[in-house]
Parts: C-alpha cells; structure tokens; sequence
C-alpha cells in the first residue's frame, strides 16, 4: 500500500516539477509549483514526518504561493521568447542537468550506505510529531531557531524596503494620480512609508500636491519613451 | 518503500529544477525552480532522518523552509522594485547590478 502511494506522490511531485519548468506562463508555474507541494507532502507522510507534511502545505502551497501569484498578476505574464543563443544554452544546460544526474546516481548507488536499501529505522512512536520537534527546537537548537526568526525579521523588513513606493501622490505605476481614474478614490499616501506611521493624508502644503495640480495627466502611450527616472528615486540608492 | 526511491525522487527533482535555473529568462520562474531545488534538498533530508530514526534531520529541513520563504520575499521585493523602474523582466537583459 505505501508502495503505491509512494509512486503516485513521486509521479505527482516529478509532473509538477516539470510543469513548472516547461510551462510557458509564469501563473501555470505556480499553480503546478503548488501540486508539486502536495505531492511532496504527501512523500514526507510517507517518511513520518507528520509536523513538516502540516507545515509544508500551510507554509508553502499556501502562503509563499499566494505570494508568487500576487506577484505575477502585478507584474504581468512576462512570457519571454527565447532569443539569439537560447538554444545553444538550453542544450549545454540539458547536458549539464544530464551529467549532474548521473553524478547523483552514481553517489547514491555506490554509496557504502547498507540502510539505504531499507526502510529505515524501526519506528518509534512520537517520531516527527509537532511534540518531538518542538521540544527540539527549544532545547537541542534554540540557537538556530532564535537566528531563523531573526532572518525572517531581516527579510520582511528588506523586502517592504525593496518594494516600497518611493513617494507619494503617484499611483503604483509612478504616475501622477487622477482621481477620475479610479472608482474608490483613495489616499495620496496609501501604502506609503507615510501611512505606515499614521500620516493618513497628504499635508496640505505639499508641494508635490501643486505640482499634480499643474501638470495634466499624460497616458502612458502618449509619453516619450525613455523618461528621466525620477530626481529622489536614483537619489536613494 | 527503500529510502533509496525517495533519493532518486529528490536526484531527480533537483536536477530538473537545476535546469530551468539554468534555461528559463524569467526571474519570476527561477526564483520558483530554486524552490524545487530547496525542496528536493528538503526530502534527502528527512529521507535521511527516517533512515537514521533521528529527528535532526527534520529541524534542519524546517530552517531550510524557513530560509526558503525569506530568499522568496526578497526575491519578489526586488522584481517588484525592477518591474517598478520600467526594466525589463528577463535575467539576460539586468545584466548590471547597480542603481
């Protein structure tokens, strides 16, 4: 029975791995990405670890995804047609792929490991329960536990960093805003650093606000193509 | 089943990621292909802590997820930051890291 669970998930979690390699649009990589997850969980509940299956599932297919799939509807489809010199590198990756499996075989075949070609060790009940690996955490590895909250400390604060807008009174594009635009109008400081610490409306002496005022709304396809980057942005960095 | 199988999985797993790493032009699709990598390096793991009967294996596959989802959050917070100053969203064209 385990034999036949284990090849449905591991055919699942291959599909899924190429699905999200050979999928021409980024949202199809995700959704495939999000199957290949499952399967992957479903190998891990396979191996006992109940508590990373859990994890895995809620972490992944159901956060970090929701990420991705933020992202690739804010950014576009962005399907890239292979250029001069994408075929030439995919056959050297192909190759490249193709040795370093057979590299892996090689150190998993001929490895000196007897257990390998076992099912592991006798199972002793309590194993990879969320019990068991939270005692573990906060005794026999609180230092990495205490360093990984700090990395994702680190890592939420660069990436509001990252992808903060720069200023405000412009819309997510950086341009200026029109109010006529929009169905809900919406605060000139919405999702800016200034709203962050409760500066929920633009003060009413800033000049940036006179500036919208004068200077007429320009779509996009009437603009010049190569447009300065704005003064503060390059300023910035 | 033999830990053996769940290896060969995650090999396999591995070096498909590895070559959409190297193939696709889309940050977006590599930065998932990174996932698939984590996550074969993840299943080695536990298939070894099942192997051993020891659950250090599973701590570490747990910090792999964790380093996992905070290289995501930065790797999307700089698309977002590319996308925002009108590059454009292929690897071979930002081919220069500066401001």
């Amino acid at each position: 029975m385990s034999a036949v669970i284990f090849f449905i998930a591991a055919i699942g979690a291959l599909a899924g791995a190429i699905g999200v390699v050979a999928l021409r649009n980024p949202f199809y990589s995700v959704l495939a990405l999000v199957g290949h997850l499952i399967s992957l969980s479903a190998l891990f509940l396979l191996l006992r670890a109940e508590f990373l299956a859990a994890a895995q599932v809620i972490v992944y297919a159901g956060a970090v995804t929701v990420l991705y799939v933020f992202v690739v509807s804010y950014v576009g489809d962005g399907t890239v047609p292979l250029g001069p010199g994408g075929l030439r590198l995919r056959n050297v990756s192909a190759l490249f792929v193709g040795v370093l499996f057979v590299e892996l075989s090689i150190a998993i075949l001929g490895s000196g490991l007897k257990a390998i070609d076992g099912e592991g060790a006798p199972y002793v009940p309590g194993f990879g329960t969320p019990e068991s690996i939270g005692e573990a955490l906060l005794t026999k590895f609180l230092l990495p536990f205490e360093l990984a909250s700090l990395l994702l400390l680190v890592a939420a604060v660069g990436a509001v960093m990252l992808a903060r807008r720069r200023m405000g009174g412009t819309t997510l594009e950086d341009l200026p805003y029109d109010e006529s635009r929009y169905i809900t109008p919406r605060s000139l400081f919405s999702g800016t650093m200034a709203e962050a610490v409760g500066a929920l409306h633009a003060p009413p002496e800033d000049p940036r606000q006179t500036a919208r005022q004068t200077a007429p709304y320009v779509p996009p396809a009437e603009r010049k193509p190569a447009e300065p980057v704005p003064a503060d942005e390059t300023k910035e960095d | 089943m033999d830990i053996g199988w769940y290896l060969v999985v995650s090999a396999l797993i591995f070096c498909i990621g590895a070559g959409g790493v190297l193939t696709r032009r889309n940050p977006l699709v590599i930065l998932l292909c990174l996932e698939l990598m984590l996550n074969a390096a993840n299943l080695s793991l536990i298939a070894f802590s099942r192997m051993h009967g020891n659950a250090d294996g599973q701590i570490f596959a747990l910090i792999v997820m964790v380093v996992a989802a905070c290289e995501v959050a930065v790797g999307l917070g700089l698309i977002v930051a590319i996308f925002r100053r009108k590059l454009p969203i292929d690897v071979d064209e930002l081919k220069e890291l500066q401001g």
